[in-house]
């Protein structure tokens, strides 16, 4: 017993360095065969697809291993608050630098919007026939295309997202009063919720009367919704590990930091698909 | 127990050799490693300028095929920048900022070797693609469409070397961000900070908004090669342009973010050789931020000629121009800094002054440039060419060198030799001179870059300009002796060599215990 209150003592006094790792290493080692692959497979050479496969599964040890020695110093408590704060601060700024990421994105579609398709229209002497609208395949490929309706399928999917929100704050609210049961519901119900917007949204890609193919209008479609669609993966990903740890037991009303941040990536991941609803698919 | 296990466990116990340095989770570890890693990249793609300037000694084609010169120039920009100068700024960042602040180590330490071993990943693609067929990137570091997206195989390692080193900087600056907000000892407010810690938290900002757009125009630039999207395809309704505005939003704040670091520097070396503190503390703070948040809305200065509407490059040019305001207001706090002080020039603070007068040269000419009539004569011309190296080579590079002069004793615990690093200097500075300032006259004069050949009467000026980077180049084989003696030995430093130096690094030993600040020092 004195020996654990010596420990916390001494954890509250200082900020948890870890030991040398070599998971990073591993993580650059990964990252770096899978970029081989996927020259060569761009290159269509066959061994490309095996090369990512391997460097993916590195990858993928990686991650699991990393996540796997975190969590284990998190639930041996050496975690005191200032590096809780720290874990805070990073996964503000990891958010930022994702958002940036969708800023210049968006950006590439305003531009062809305002700028790049109105000066091909005004452009008579190259494209005579090319009128300047919007959503358009470009002047030289005139294959006509339904562009996809904002009141189907995304209207549904933006419904499923704003209450997957809900359900992931609801499980929020269970963990603070210490009802588990409330927690991994609302969880498994946020998880639910993505799966089946996942689904929907393969669905509407198959059904798609156009490709990443038909002009800008294919191009920033499938891009957008498509790295969104990625992150909601992720996303989904990560609820699923915070699912199994609460299985596992872990997580207090006071300390959940973990969940905390899937939380915030999930509302990101939330609100990116609103201006997607509103900027691709409707106005 | 009388020493904390949890925290010191790893000091005892960490692996030698090859190892250690892999697993490191040391932030002076991992600030040596981006450092060495930083000086290989600086030597190599100064190798290639070497090549660019041989076959430049004298006009008509000598040495080279200019398919082989465009690569050379294109990997000279690409690897100062993106392995040269950014890694040598954030092993500072590493070394300086929790000896700086009062801190045990970096936030993320896990991380922070991460954001270093991505970066031997993404060199080696980069390095790699000379010799895959078709040669590396040769159409500039800018990598614009349509030129990029008709490229061979080493265009496609370039986009995944840069998604890399992106990767690396992104962490990096959530890593040193987070420290620096939260790692700080008690009693150091912001405003307590040094100029150094606070120049890097602002780069980090930088940073962190700058890259995630380079990732994003890689990846169009991907797709664009690969799979069939039109991003910068004017027949589908995009725009090569597009290309251009995507890439220069993160291009200017990365002029900055090679930059803010080197005033950084400045205002922690002028005050120690003038025995004075900064002058004008804050307006410097403020002048940072002004300057990182303008670099956000100048981008389209570098590309005036492209064609945009008159009011953007109205907009354009005087948004340029403001950024004027705020970098005079750093020159001026730093002369004022050395006003009346008791000024001795010992190599940093040589180099110190040096950057002030050189890097003012290069803002003046930048301020030629941000003028749209006068842009669009001196458009792609070697005016351009020595501007951006009065800010890079005699802003950024040599802030570095001052850098490591500063702090080589405190990080060897050894003496450099005084005169040897004189010699560095003058060598360094004179011979910077002869190869770029004559640029300005050719450059005026028409002389077109990024071109293997030249009229007849430019070849005076470009002999000179050979000779002095001859000089230049092999100075920095100088400072490489003068760096790696320093190491191996030399009187002994004592925990504060410099009499003027008040920042917490120098209340350590020297070289600084393995957890810098165990207990964190209270700041007054």
């Amino acid at each position: 017993m004195a020996t654990q209150q010596a420990r916390q003592k001494r954890v509250a006094a200082h900020y948890y360095l870890p030991a040398p790792s070599y998971w990073p290493v591993i993580g650059s080692l990964a990252l770096l065969i899978l970029a081989i692959g996927f020259v060569l497979l761009l290159q269509q050479v066959a061994a490309g697809q095996y090369i990512m496969l391997t460097g993916g599964a590195i990858l993928i040890y990686m991650v699991y291993g990393w996540f796997d020695a975190v969590i284990r110093e998190s639930v041996l408590g050496l975690f005191n608050d200032q590096v809780d704060a720290s874990y805070r601060w990073g996964m503000c700024w990891f958010i930022f630098s994702e958002i940036m990421f969708f800023f210049a994105l968006f950006g590439a579609l305003f531009y062809a919007r305002n700028f790049a398709v109105p000066w091909l229209g005004k452009a008579t002497l190259l494209w005579p026939n090319f009128v300047a609208t919007w959503p358009t395949a470009g002047p030289g490929m005139p294959d006509p295309f339904t562009p996809m309706a904002a009141w189907g399928i995304p209207a549904i999917n933006t419904l499923i997202l704003l209450t997957s929100g809900a359900t992931v704050t609801w499980a929020h609210w269970g963990l603070k009063k210490n009802n588990r049961v409330q927690l991994k519901a609302g969880l498994a119900l946020t998880i639910l919720l993505g799966v089946i917007f996942i689904v929907l949204q393969i669905h509407e890609y198959t059904s798609a009367d156009f490709s990443i193919r038909t002009g800008i209008y294919g191009t920033t479609f499938f891009i957008l919704t498509g790295f969104h669609g990625a992150h909601v993966t992720l996303g989904a990903i990560m609820l699923s590990v915070i699912l199994l740890r609460a299985f596992a037991g872990h997580f207090t009303p006071e300390k959940h930091f973990a969940f905390e941040a899937v939380t915030w990536y999930w509302h990101f991941v939330d609100v990116v698909w609103l201006l997607l609803f509103i900027f691709v698919y409707w106005i | 127990m009388s020493t904390d296990a949890i925290n010191n466990a790893h000091s005892a116990k960490h692996a030698g050799g090859l190892l250690r340095w892999l697993s490191t989770t040391n932030h002076k570890d991992i600030g040596t490693l981006y450092m060495w890693f930083s000086f290989a990249m600086f030597l190599f793609a100064g190798a290639l300028a070497m090549l660019i300037r041989a076959e430049l000694f004298e006009p008509g084609l000598q040495l080279m095929r200019p398919a082989f010169f465009n690569q050379l120039t294109t990997m000279h920009g690409l690897i100062m920048i993106f392995g040269a100068i950014m890694p040598a700024f954030v092993g500072f960042a590493n070394w300086q900022i929790p000896l700086m602040i009062g801190a045990p180590d970096m936030a993320f330490p896990r991380l922070n070797n991460w954001s270093f071993w991505l970066l031997p990943a993404a060199a080696s693609l980069l390095l790699v693609s000379f010799f895959v067929p078709g040669g590396s990137i040769s159409g500039g570091w800018t990598m614009y469409p349509p030129l990029y997206i008709q490229g061979g195989v080493a265009y496609d390692m370039t986009i995944f070397s840069l998604h890399i080193m992106g990767l690396s900087s992104i962490i990096g600056s959530i890593n040193i961000i987070t420290t620096i907000l939260n790692l700080r000892a008690p009693g150091m407010t912001l405003m307590k900070m040094p100029m150094f810690v606070w120049t890097w938290l602002i780069t980090a900002f930088l940073l962190i908004s700058a890259m995630p757009v380079l990732a994003s125009a890689l990846t169009m630039l991907l797709t664009d090669r690969h799979f069939g999207t039109s991003f910068f395809n004017a027949a589908g309704g995009g725009d090569p342009v597009m290309f251009q505005h995507i890439f220069w939003f993160f291009g200017h704040p990365e002029v900055y973010i090679m930059i803010l670091p080197a005033f950084g520097i400045l205002s922690t070396v002028i005050p120690t050789f003038s025995r004075k503190p900064l002058f004008g503390y804050h307006s410097m703070v403020y002048a940072t931020a002004a300057i990182a948040l303008l670099s956000f809305i100048v981008w389209a200065h570098h590309m005036f000629t492209v064609g945009m509407p008159v009011a953007g490059q109205l907009f354009f040019m005087y948004s340029t121009m403001l950024i004027s305001i705020p970098t005079g207001v750093k020159v001026f706090n730093w002369i004022a800094t050395m006003w009346r002080g008791s000024l001795t020039f010992e190599t940093p603070m040589l180099f110190a002054v040096a950057v002030i007068c050189l890097f003012t040269i290069g803002g003046f000419s930048g301020l030629v440039l941000a003028i749209v009539p006068v842009d669009i004569q001196l458009q792609d011309t070697y005016y351009v060419v020595a501007h951006f190296h009065y800010v890079l080579f005699s802003g950024a590079a040599m802030a570095i060198m001052a850098g490591v002069y500063y702090w080589l004793p405190k990080w060897t615990g050894h003496m450099y030799n005084e005169t040897l690093g004189k010699w560095h200097f003058w060598l360094t500075t004179i011979a910077f001179n002869i190869t770029f300032f004559p640029m300005h006259f050719t450059g005026l004069a028409g002389m077109p870059r990024r071109i293997p050949d030249y009229a007849l009467q430019f070849a005076d000026f470009n002999m000179l300009s050979s000779i002095g980077a001859f000089v230049l180049g092999a100075s920095q084989l100088l400072f490489l002796y003068t760096v790696v003696k320093c190491i191996r030995g030399g009187s002994h430093a004592g925990d504060n060599p410099w009499e003027g130096a008040d920042t917490l690094e120098w209340t350590l030993s020297s070289p600084p215990p393995y957890h810098s600040f165990e207990t964190p020092p209270t700041v007054k």
